[in-house]
């Protein structure tokens, strides 16, 4: 089928489209019986009038509102921008992958324009965004650049239905967001004609039809609005209290607000430089998502808006060993750099991302860690840096780690406690009884009686746990099952993040012992 | 030629004969020399058919080079030669042919007008339709510009949203911190396991920067599964239960507010070589008797410990049981086939006296009467230990156990016929058989406190038969699979029985004939069940060494139900070939527990 309609019988998207499924079924079969008859003319006339469908009223039946088709977006995104990676051969259509293309860039393009980009990772697997439209969050993750090693047990045709349906949700999603903002759809470059933008040059950069949507997809530039902003437009908004809102919510909310205006500016003013060794497009659109300036080399792609030579650049994205000549005045930075500071809301501290020097770990800013789980240190840092804490100084931070440590031991420890007063108090028993059998068996001898002193909390402990366990014992049976299976989950997250720390120890003794020996190695 | 290449010839002549093949007069070692000495070895060709080696001309070596490019093999001819067009478009003055035009290129063509008039018919009948003209509406619109949230569609009324995927950890960043980097045998065991059956479907990975990081080759394949999940795998609304495990706990009165009850164990008596299998106590409190697998029964001073006497007997103690009735100082012992009725002579020497003459009174009947079971008076040796009769069985009898009033007593025996009940009355010394059918494996028997009614508990059920109307009044459901042992309450409306399944069944013989409620707090199988005669406690004895007592309260009140609360653990007895409590007993009148286990002794727990 042309369309690649492969759906199982029981699908509902089969119900759905089962009328011009059928009048598709036809069209196929005339066309192989023209084709077998080698009447060309025919062939044309029913190419001619192919029957087409519509997938709109289906979306808007699964999604009867934007929040709804909002909230199912993150597939269709990742899907488009697997789709936008594919080769134009062989796999699937290549107005397919053409579509998938403008229209990946274009959520991109406003994604800039809303500053609505929060959290970006750097996964083995690809690239994750999250960004926060309309108060949903939405995460897609985008391959790294490279070419697929397409798999042979991957059936395209599903995944091509999919992405049918995925980029007409797309497109709808996409005209009403960019309307929201009083943005022209299709997306007009601002400040140019579509004149201006064909390539004065002889040489040609890309076919006319695409030159655009390359343009486009530089993101180098800001988008042309239906209506001039007016400064007038950014009204403060009235803040009404939500009911049931204590002041101290209220305050956290505020700060929330403020931070989060923050991070929207967290670039503003810099002005970046993309060597031609950084993934361009992902470093691009995190930038411009925050306000800052950012150019590439000419050569390298369309849009470029300034040179390497340009004086005022700040800082300058690189990710080689060692540069042969450094301008003086810019920061020469990994691209961890940007993630990171993204992640932390904060532009953080450059030197530990200088060319060649050993990176940090970059961490998700998709965990939130609860009460109990492992946090590593470098958390723990960002954490307190966030908090607006000096954690330059070392020692502070070894004694977080060790504290933290110490925690998670005395945790240990009262699980084992529970286990351990019964053997415990078998012990004593056992003791109790040789005692006994002593002093039957010895001469009768009378010594000074040792007052003992008795740990009153853990007494009170012990019984307090015995109480607990005698409770226990009366559970419902189902009752207890549950409570077992709770227990059990607790016990193994513990055991996880205390298996977690205990590694994070060895390594980082491990590493000391090499400092040490390095430096012994060094005196001597 | 290469057919022949096997063959001595290489063709035949015309008349048939072989033509065979030239005679070879190279080696390889000439053509080699030849090769190095000769200038124009290059252009020497064998001919095969006579072996003869030419040379080839200039000429020839020429015309070779041109057919190797593709050229023609002619020097002088010309590929590119100017065309000549013969027929052209161009009217000329002398045309190639002189036939006079078709009458046929003047008049309209038939078959032409036929088609066309085919073609006006079809349309004409609107079989032929003008082509649709194309839309125009845009590809995207505002969708949503009349959303109406309440206007969902009857099949996405239970709309289940697809669930997101799972955000990534710390563990997928290409620089992770170092401790989600796993050690060589996490990966091993990674790689063993199913696929289906991994935590992380990828290794964590490090790599130095971002340019050293590789495409993902899993990419496509995870989006593809993603989109069978979506597609394929029915969705179901699950509640998760959130609840705090704290909440889960019953609340229970507190173990202090519900005291006195046993908490430390305070003697232990020493003495018997083997497995101490049952306990009994004088009514008094003052005495215990415990029997043994080393065929002794043991007299103790509960408040010293101290053995007072220990009566060597034929065979393995099974069951013991001190007469109830406070004015008669007689025990009652199971060994193999017989019980044995001892005077202790232990306490008060007026009491055990009564109890010698009591016994002495005895005046036979005229008559004898047929008796499934033989009484025998004690020899003048037995008797010097104490044993006063024998009740000499038919088969070996395994429990033994007094009706309250001390008169009357019970055995069963180890037997499957309708013989394995019998009831005994000391006073007039004659047993009779209260059951004229089997019921299955009688387990245990006991008599109620007050009223006449008698507890015989078989595999799965207990059954209660009143002695006076002689039948059957009530039968019992354990909902276990083998009962063990059985008890009492001195109130007589609350039965406990423990069973080998490691559950106490609490009957509330007014509420239903099923337990009232089933409690598991053993590990092990329970031996042995007990209740207190004054305090709202009842005790179970089990195979994995503990005695746990609990507070059994029974209300007067008969809308409320008994309140059971385990209040203590105890624990003390060593597990000895996999036994380890067998026997549990409270004292008649303080709040204390005694227990025998297979580490041959007993304690004391108050």
């Amino acid at each position: 089928m042309q369309g690649g309609l492969h759906l199982p019988p029981s699908s509902p998207w089969k119900r759905a489209l089962s009328l011009p499924f059928s009048a598709l079924q036809v069209f196929v079969r005339k066309l192989r019986k023209a084709y077998g008859k080698s009447e060309w003319s025919t062939v044309e006339r029913l190419k001619d009038n192919k029957p087409s469908y519509k997938l709109d009223h289906i979306v808007k039946e699964r999604y009867p509102t934007f929040i709804d088709a909002l909230r199912d977006l993150d597939d269709a995104l990742s899907m488009c921008f697997l789709f936008s990676t594919f080769p134009r051969t062989g796999k699937c259509h290549v107005q397919i992958i053409q579509l998938c293309r403008r229209l990946s860039v274009e959520f991109l393009n406003y994604v800039i324009a809303s500053r609505s980009l929060r959290k970006v990772f750097l996964s083995i697997k690809g690239i994750y965004y999250q960004a926060e439209v309309l108060g949903q969050p939405i995460t897609w993750i985008t391959p790294y650049a490279f070419a697929h090693d397409h798999p042979t047990d991957v059936d395209y045709r599903v995944m091509a239905t999919f992405t049918e349906f995925y980029t007409t949700l797309l497109g709808f999603v996409n005209f009403r967001l960019y309307h929201s903002l009083n943005l022209l759809y299709p997306p007009k470059i601002e400040g140019q004609s579509e004149v201006e933008l064909k390539p004065t040059e002889g040489e040609a950069y890309a076919m006319d039809s695409e030159s655009y949507l390359e343009k486009l997809s530089a993101l180098s530039a800001s988008l042309a609005r239906v209506v001039a902003p007016t400064p007038e437009d950014d009204v403060e908004m009235d803040e009404f209290p939500v009911e049931g809102e204590t002041a101290e919510q209220m305050d956290a909310r505020k700060k929330e607000q403020e931070v989060l205006e923050k991070q929207k500016k967290l670039f503003e003013g810099l002005r970046f430089f993309l060597n031609r060794e950084v993934p361009r497009e992902p470093l691009a659109f995190i930038i411009r998502c925050f306000g800052g300036q950012v150019s590439w080399d000419k050569s390298l792609c369309i849009g470029a808006t300034y040179d390497v030579s340009d004086p005022s650049i700040t800082h300058q994205i690189v990710d080689r060993p060692r540069l042969e000549q450094q301008v003086v005045g810019r920061y020469y930075l990994q691209p961890q750099w940007v993630f990171d500071s993204v992640n932390a809301k904060l532009c953080l501290p450059v030197a530990d991302y200088f060319p060649g020097v050993l990176l940090p770990p970059h961490l998700s800013p998709f965990v939130t860690e609860q009460e109990g789980d492992y946090i590593p240190p470098e958390k723990l840092k960002l954490l307190a840096m966030q908090r607006g804490e000096n954690a330059g100084e070392e020692s502070e931070e070894e004694e977080e780690e060790e504290e933290e440590d110490d925690n998670d031991d005395d945790d240990e420890e009262e699980e084992e406690e529970e286990d351990d007063s019964e053997k415990e108090e078998e012990t004593k028993l056992k003791k109790m009884e040789e005692q006994k059998t002593q002093s039957k068996a010895l001469p009768v001898k009378v010594t000074a009686g040792k007052v003992r002193l008795e740990d009153k909390q853990r007494l009170e402990q012990e019984q307090q746990s015995e109480e607990k366990r005698l409770a226990i014992m009366m559970m419902k049976k189902r009752e207890k099952y549950l409570y077992k299976k709770i227990m059990f989950g607790k016990k193994r997250k513990v055991r996880e993040a205390n298996k977690l720390a205990e590694k994070r120890k060895a390594h980082d003794t491990a590493i000391k012992e090499e400092k040490k020996k390095n430096k012994k190695a060094r005196r001597a | 030629m290469e057919w022949y290449q096997d063959f001595p010839h290489i063709g035949y002549d015309l008349e048939g004969k072989k033509i065979y093949k030239p005679i070879r007069n190279k080696d390889e070692l000439d053509k080699f020399l030849e090769k190095m000495e000769n200038p124009d070895y290059w252009r020497t060709v064998q001919d095969k058919m006579t072996g003869a080696d030419i040379k080839l001309t200039d000429e020839q070596v020429d015309l070779v080079h041109r057919l190797q490019k593709g050229q023609f093999g002619d020097v002088h001819f010309d590929p590119y030669e100017p065309a000549i067009d013969f027929f052209s478009h161009e009217v000329m003055i002398h045309p190639v042919t002189n036939r006079p035009a078709d009458k046929r290129s003047f008049i309209p063509s038939l078959i032409e007008k036929e088609k066309v008039s085919k073609l006006v018919h079809a349309i004409k009948m609107g079989w032929i339709k003008p082509r649709k003209p194309k839309e125009d509406t845009p590809t995207y619109y505002d969708l949503w510009a009349h959303e109406d949230p309440n206007s969902i569609l009857g099949r996405h009324k239970m709309h289940v949203p697809a669930p997101k995927m799972k955000l990534p950890g710390h563990e997928e960043s290409y620089n992770p911190p170092p401790e989600y980097l796993p050690s060589e045998e996490e990966k091993l065991a990674w790689e063993q396991q199913e696929p289906a059956e991994r935590k992380l479907n990828f290794v964590p990975r490090q790599y130095r920067c971002l340019r050293a990081v590789p495409a993902y080759s899993r990419f496509i394949h995870e989006r593809f599964e993603r989109c069978l999940d979506l597609y394929l795998c029915p969705r179901q609304r699950k509640m998760r239960v959130n609840v705090d495990p704290e909440d889960l706990i019953p609340k229970l009165p507190k173990p202090r507010d519900l005291q006195p009850f046993p908490t430390t164990q305070a003697l232990v008596y020493r003495g018997h070589s083997s497995l101490v299998r049952c306990l009994s106590i004088c009514p008094g409190g003052q005495w215990l008797v415990s029997g043994s697998d080393d065929c002794t029964v043991r007299f103790w001073e509960v408040s010293t410990a101290r053995c007072m006497k220990t009566l060597p007997l034929a065979g393995v103690v099974k069951s013991i049981s001190w007469n109830p009735n406070p004015t008669i100082c007689l025990v009652a012992i199971a060994v193999e086939q017989s019980v044995l009725l001892v005077n202790p002579s232990l306490g008060d020497k007026l009491l055990y006296g009564a109890t010698d003459q009591l016994l002495e009174s005895y005046v036979a009947p005229e008559e004898e009467r047929v008796q499934p079971v033989q009484w025998v008076a004690a020899t003048t040796e037995e008797h010097g230990k104490g044993i006063r009769l024998v009740v000499q069985h038919s088969r070996p009898v395994k429990q033994v156990t007094w009706h309250g009033k001390g008169d009357y007593f019970a055995s069963v025996l180890a037997d499957n016929s309708n013989m394995q009940v019998l009831i005994h009355q000391t006073s007039k010394r004659w047993s009779q058989n209260p059951f004229r059918k089997s019921k299955g494996l009688v387990q245990c028997v006991l008599f109620h406190p007050i009223r006449p009614y008698f507890f015989v508990a078989t595999q799965r059920y207990v059954r209660v038969y009143n002695l006076l109307k002689q039948e059957l009044t009530k039968k019992l459901m354990t909902n276990c699979k083998w009962v063990s042992s059985m008890a009492i309450h001195p109130g007589g409306d609350n039965i406990i029985c423990g069973s080998y399944d490691s559950k106490l069944a609490w009957f509330d013989l007014d509420l239903s004939t099923r337990p009232y409620q089933l409690l598991r707090h053993h590990k092990k199988a329970l031996r042995s069940v007990a209740f207190h005669k004054h305090y709202p406690l009842f005790a179970s004895g089990s195979d994995d060494g503990s005695v746990i007592v609990c507070h059994g309260m029974v209300y007067n009140d008969l809308l409320q139900n008994p309140l059971l609360v385990p209040v203590k653990v105890l624990k003390g007895h060593a597990l000895t070939w996999d036994l380890g409590v067998l026997d549990v007993l409270f004292h008649p009148t303080q709040p204390w527990v005694f227990s025998s286990g297979a580490d041959g002794t007993v304690r004391l727990f108050t």
